[in-house]
């Protein structure tokens, strides 16, 4: 019998595919390869030269994916942290839990780029509510924005209060679909709440867990909106991310052959380097 | 009968020559944005353009976010489309985007938009895609009104690109109550020894603003500061920097250049005097108000603006946001030049010249062209010469936020200031102030050279690695010049120097 009919079938899919995934990544490279800029707008051929320029003469690239490695690990480790938290309480049979469920995910369905305007403006040194409360109890103005290293933890508390929802949510679900037996079986032992947690809880969440924290690792290591709005990378280049530094390139400076090298490049590591984690937690977090 | 005809008649002209009022005519009636001059008369006036019949067509223009540009853009646009029967698409974008959302379907062969604004240093990018002002509006009454400074700025090899909306330039403001108030000047001989006056250095400017930084000297319960700058990185601090290193670096004995040596093209902007401009930038950061350092051109307009500092230097818009009629300190400051410097570096003998130097900085100013591509190129140049007509660009210059600042000899007569409430010696101030700045000899123009964002970004990087602190002044600055190399290597050392010709040009007085 004669099921080549059956590839019909697989076209629609293999053109989006390619339309949408393929093409953009060939396109990309290709670009990598050309000098296209404002004063050469052509897709001319240049090799390997904007690679030779990245990894030879570039260590700004190097420094935002350092700082952004650093900004990344430390959110997502306490929107974890906060984000457990936050499911164990309402999971138990506690008041208002739907309110608080309701509650807790507020911050992930606000806009971004808008919250990260009130939040700069509640940051504001001179102007913004936080310092003048603090004026209020003698505390002397804090540095939130201008400070290399304030600055920072500025952008990890923003992103934290954005975010910790969405990993409450994935880790509730979790928490709501484990079977209830090995609980009872706990309970019948007398463990104490915390050896449940440590014994029956986290290694049943594992899966979960590391869902949950690889899907956050992908999206927190695209931050842009809030260090843009936020500092716009400063003070210095303090608080500049990869995905920040890149679209200085590209669409400030207009050095789009480049910004295609800085763009492709950081495919590939993060690729490699999602994939190792991935890899690591699975190792750490579940035993046989 | 006679006598009484003759008083009626005399009473009517009184009424229209001297009168505000007089001015009301038909167009101040539907436009009340022009109620205090009323239409006025010429080629793109409101009564010229209700003569035209654009109706069925569309413009689209992409202009900057509201309020600065954006708004003036939108307003006239609206009238524009009210008078010509035009549908008239305005998108705003912010910008740090400006140039990449024209460029980018500029050099596909594309023109989504009719009308792009920009900044007036884009012209030697942006040129090859915009249409050349033709010539019945170069030859027009309101362009022959144009200063020659800010002809040149929108022209390239004598061929006109930008039509002219806006003229721009950094000079100092400061608080006139604070400055001219006795009683600081006492205590602040008692406290320094020195006079409290306007400063004339750089030097002297940090040290009146570090005095008056940090307390309540104008007794509204509050603490001021010394200055507010425009420092944050991304937000045309290198505009800023230029500004404080000009009297340092721009010495009229060495002509041939001040970014560049035109001759050899070797960058100069980590020469001594520069440096000792960054130098003087980083001690600024200890008299800005808390996150000065995090200023934009908004933040700067709304802390000097709202009386936050007691000085500020950049574009026209904080100081005539200052004095509107419903700031804080309307009437309360006053303008001068920049600062200068008691010593300007001079590269040919490698050494410092002693004495005072001072040089004005005629920063981009906003600029806008019409696409080559456009299919309606003659609405498009309609609308941008009806813009800037005589009426709305009077009412314009008197609103801070539009960001539409004096090009106009017009522009430079104290009486279109005290119309709209200034008081005269500050008008006087203000006017002398532009004045003198156009009849200078030793000027620093923006530069407009191939890569033009790229030499700016890089700089900017490098003083706000300073300012906060990463880098000292002169690693900073060598680390710009490092790349300043790079590009030049990149975009072709003989192109850039071609461009820049014309720019060290107008700075040596030779065009």
């Amino acid at each position: 019998m004669n099921f080549r009919h059956k590839f019909v079938f697989l076209f629609p899919g293999l053109f989006v595919l390619i339309g949408i995934l393929i093409f953009p990544i060939i396109f990309t490279i290709r670009l990598s390869l050309s000098g296209w800029n404002s004063y050469t707008p052509e897709m001319n051929f240049i090799g390997i030269t904007n690679y030779i320029r990245l990894f030879t003469d570039d260590p700004r690239f190097w420094e935002s994916f350092f700082r952004l490695s650093f900004l990344s690990v430390s959110t997502v480790v306490l929107q974890y942290i906060i984000g457990f938290a936050l499911a164990l309480m309402v999971w138990r049979e506690i008041k208002f839990k739907r309110f608080f469920r309701v509650i807790f995910l507020i911050p992930m369905m606000t806009t971004p780029v808008i919250m990260t305007v009130i939040w700069r403006t509640f940051f504001h040194e001179s102007l913004g509510p936080l310092n003048d409360l603090l004026g209020r109890v003698g505390v002397e103005p804090i540095l939130w924005l201008s400070d290399p290293v304030i600055a920072k933890f500025t952008v990890i508390i923003v992103e934290v209060w954005q975010w910790t929802p969405f990993m409450f949510l994935l880790l509730l679900a979790g928490l709501l679909s484990l079977p209830k037996e090995p609980f009872l079986a706990a309970a019948i032992d007398g463990a104490s709440s915390f050896r449940k947690f440590v014994y029956v809880t986290f290694p049943l969440m594992a899966p979960i867990s590391i869902g949950a924290i690889i899907i956050r690792l992908i999206e927190a290591s695209k931050i842009m909106d809030t260090v843009f709005v936020l500092t716009s990378g400063g003070p210095g280049t303090a608080t500049e991310t990869s995905s920040f530094y890149i679209y200085i390139k590209g669409l400030r400076e207009f050095q789009m052959g480049y910004a295609a090298t800085l763009s492709f490049t950081y495919l590939v590591i993060m690729i490699i380097s999602l994939t190792i984690i991935a890899k690591v937690l699975t190792k750490l977090m579940i035993k046989e | 009968m006679k006598t009484i005809k003759t008083c009626v008649t005399a009473l009517i002209s009184a009424l229209l020559v001297f009168s505000p009022v007089a001015y009301a005519d038909k167009w101040s009636d539907q436009f009340p944005h022009i109620k205090a001059t009323g239409d006025i008369p010429g080629e793109c006036s409101y009564e010229a353009m209700s003569k035209k019949n654009y109706k069925g067509k569309t413009l689209k223009i992409n202009t900057h976010a509201v309020p600065v540009m954006g708004e003036p853009t939108a307003l006239h646009a609206e009238q524009f489309a009210k008078l010509t029967g035009a549908k008239v698409d305005v998108t705003h974008t912010p910008a740090g985007d400006l140039y990449a959302k024209a460029m980018v379907p500029f050099q596909a062969g594309q023109a989504p938009y009719d009308i792009v604004f920009g900044f007036s240093n884009f012209i030697n990018d942006w040129k090859r895609y915009l249409e050349p002002v033709p010539k019945k509006y170069v030859e027009m009454k309101q362009m022959k009104d144009v200063t020659p400074s800010h002809i040149a700025i929108a022209s390239w090899d004598g061929v006109m690109y930008q039509f002219p909306v806006d003229g721009d330039r950094h000079y100092l403001k400061y608080r006139k109550d604070v400055i001219d108030n006795p009683e600081y000047q006492k205590k602040y001989k008692a406290d320094t020894g020195k006079e409290l006056r306007v400063p004339r250095t750089w030097k002297e400017y940090g040290e009146i603003a570090a005095y008056f930084n940090g307390w309540d000297w104008d007794g509204d319960g509050e603490k001021e500061y010394g200055s507010a700058e425009v420092m944050k990185k991304d937000d045309l601090m290198y505009a800023a920097f230029y500004s404080r290193s000009a009297a340092y670096s721009k010495n009229p004995k060495t002509p041939g250049g001040f970014f560049f040596d035109l001759k050899t093209m070797k960058p100069l902007i980590n020469n001594p005097g520069f440096v000792e401009a960054l130098t003087d930038w980083v001690a600024a950061t200890k008299y800005v108000p808390p996150g000065g350092i995090n200023f934009g051109l908004g933040d700067e307009i709304g802390s000097f603006g709202g009386g936050q500092t007691l000085f500020s230097f950049s574009w026209d818009d904080a100081f005539v946001a200052a004095m509107q009629p419903d700031s804080p300190i309307n009437n309360k400051v006053g303008t001068a030049q920049l600062p200068g410097a008691m010593k300007v570096w001079n590269r040919s003998s490698n050494s410092w010249d002693e004495g005072f130097n001072q040089a004005p900085f005629f920063v981009w100013g906003w600029a806008v062209g019409v696409a080559k591509k456009s299919k309606e190129k003659e609405m498009a140049f309609d609308y941008l010469c009806f813009f800037a007509n005589e009426a709305n660009h009077q009412a314009d210059i008197g609103i801070g936020r539009f960001g539409v600042n004096p090009f106009r000899d017009a522009d430079f007569k104290v009486d279109v200031w005290t119309q709209i409430g200034w008081d005269k010696d500050i008008a006087q101030s203000y006017v002398d102030t532009l004045a003198e700045m156009e009849k200078s000899k030793n000027r620093v123009f923006p530069l407009r050279v191939p890569g033009t964002f790229e030499f700016n970004a890089a700089l900017a990087t490098a003083a706000a690695k300073a300012l906060a602190g990463q880098l000292s002044p002169q690693a900073a600055l060598d680390e710009a010049a490092k790349q300043w190399e790079d590009i030049l290597n990149r975009v072709g050392k003989d192109n850039v120097r071609k461009a820049y010709s014309v720019g060290v040009a107008m700075e040596d007085n030779k065009l």
